[in-house]
């Protein structure tokens, strides 16, 4: 590192650089994203909303295709076309929400995915979905025909339920709110790192490197840029994961059998 | 540096432990945005939806109505045809058996009013003849008269000539009116 360094010694950001200071008394960076993301898709499906015609204008047409793709291509392909109807709010709100505060990550001045505070994902997953698609399997089967369905799928010998059933279980009702939230939340810190690691590196190596390394610099803010990139396809596939997961599940409890 | 990091990883909150204020926030958020989603975003779009899918499926009905009502009308004229060419082939059919009657008709009125000329017209000459010969004879005996007198008064010396000629001439007038007392 002194080999590198003239001035100050670089210091590699870390799980620090995701928890900066409150901005006023308790109220973090991430508590203002969230509520700004609520604001802007409200916002956004409101108005364009408030006028709809049968043949869209340019601003209806985008709405219209964000509330398509999670209406038709999430929830109908995941729940069927039969009971997908009252899950169509709840799987265009994960979506959209999810998408804006991934977003945010790539967002100038923003820059900061809300989703790389695990509590965020984990509300969502633990405390939303987890209890909605239980439910939803509950009311349609009966509490003993859902368990019944879950844990005990027909069509296997008897013997494979002592290995299976408890698999189940372990998955059913523990992994998949977890490993749901852990998946974008993982990919959300991620990638954030790793953009501030090449920004930080390259901020560090024009002002503190000695002159004949300075041109590195280079290197490492264009790959911050392509990384910038690749994180602006990921935080939307992330969105659409996890939405499409969620309305996975309902469908799953929803579904007749296996 | 090695006290400053290990201080720092100390004082450095751990990443996969949820902070319960944002788990709260991010619930309470999140569901006020569903609601206002469910409440007012996607009933608004539902009913665009719904308001699409009639317009095309009336669009689509009406079309085929009005094909269906196009079929029924070609089917009416088609009826309509096939019952007017009937109608033609029996009126041409009556014409001709008409034709036929008429013309028969006319030929026997012919036949029977050529009969009837002919008829007339033998009974005609018949009379006309008969007439010719009744004044034929007068005329005659008038004729035969005066000859007779005249060959009287001229001479009378060659008896036996003149006798002759008397007989031949009575003797021609009977040949003559006796066919036309017939």
């Amino acid at each position: 590192m002194s080999l590198l360094a003239e001035g100050g010694e670089f210091k590699p950001p870390g799980v620090g650089d995701f928890f900066l200071p409150p901005i006023f008394g308790s109220v973090t960076k991430p508590m203002v994203l969230v509520v700004l993301s609520i604001i802007i898709i409200a916002a956004f499906f409101l108005l364009a909303s408030r006028n709809l015609k049968l043949v869209p204008g340019k601003f209806q047409f985008l709405a219209e295709g964000v509330y398509d793709f999670s209406r038709n291509s999430i929830t109908r392909e995941q729940i069927g076309a039969k009971d997908f109807r009252p899950y169509v709010p709840l799987i265009l709100a994960l979506f959209t929400f999810t998408l804006v505060n991934n977003i945010f990550g790539i967002i100038p001045i923003i820059q900061f995915p809300t989703f790389s505070h695990i509590g965020f994902p984990l509300a969502l997953s633990i405390l939303v979905i987890y209890p909605v698609y239980h439910i939803s399997g509950i009311r349609k089967h009966g509490l003993g025909g859902y368990l019944k369905k879950e844990l005990f799928p027909p069509g296997i010998p008897k013997p494979i339920y002592f290995l299976l059933t408890p698999i189940e279980i372990f998955t059913k009702f523990l992994m998949n709110p977890i490993t749901l939230a852990i998946r974008v939340f993982a990919a959300m810190f991620a990638g954030h790192l790793i953009l501030l690691v090449f920004t930080l590196g390259g901020e560090f190596l024009l002002v503190e490197a000695s002159g004949w390394l300075k041109p590195a610099s280079i290197f490492a803010f264009a790959f911050a840029i392509a990384m910038t990139f690749l994180e602006a396809f990921i935080q939307v596939i992330q969105a659409y994961i996890f939405a499409l997961l969620a309305a996975g599940y309902i469908g799953t409890a929803l579904a007749a059998e296996h | 540096m090695l006290t400053k990091l290990t201080v720092l990883a100390a004082e450095e909150p751990s990443p996969v432990i949820p902070h319960p204020a944002e788990v709260i926030l991010g619930l309470v958020a999140f569901l006020l945005l569903l609601g206002i989603l469910w409440k007012f975003v996607v009933p608004r779009f539902e009913a665009l939806y719904k308001e699409r899918t009639e317009k095309i499926e009336g669009g689509i009905q009406k079309a085929e109505q009005l094909q269906a009502q196009a079929e029924e009308n070609l089917q009416k004229y088609k009826d309509l045809l096939a019952d007017a060419n009937a109608a033609a082939a029996r009126i041409r059919d009556d014409a001709r058996i008409e034709a036929e009657q008429i013309r028969e008709e006319l030929r026997v009125q012919a036949q029977e009013e050529a009969t009837r000329i002919v008829a007339q017209g033998r009974n005609q000459l018949e009379a006309q003849r008969a007439q010719i010969i009744a004044e034929l004879r007068a005329d005659l005996g008038r004729t035969a008269v005066e000859l007779a007198s005249k060959i009287v008064g001229e001479s009378l010396e060659d008896e036996s000539r003149r006798r002759g000629t008397v007989d031949r001439f009575l003797e021609e007038l009977d040949s003559v009116s006796a066919p036309a007392k017939k």
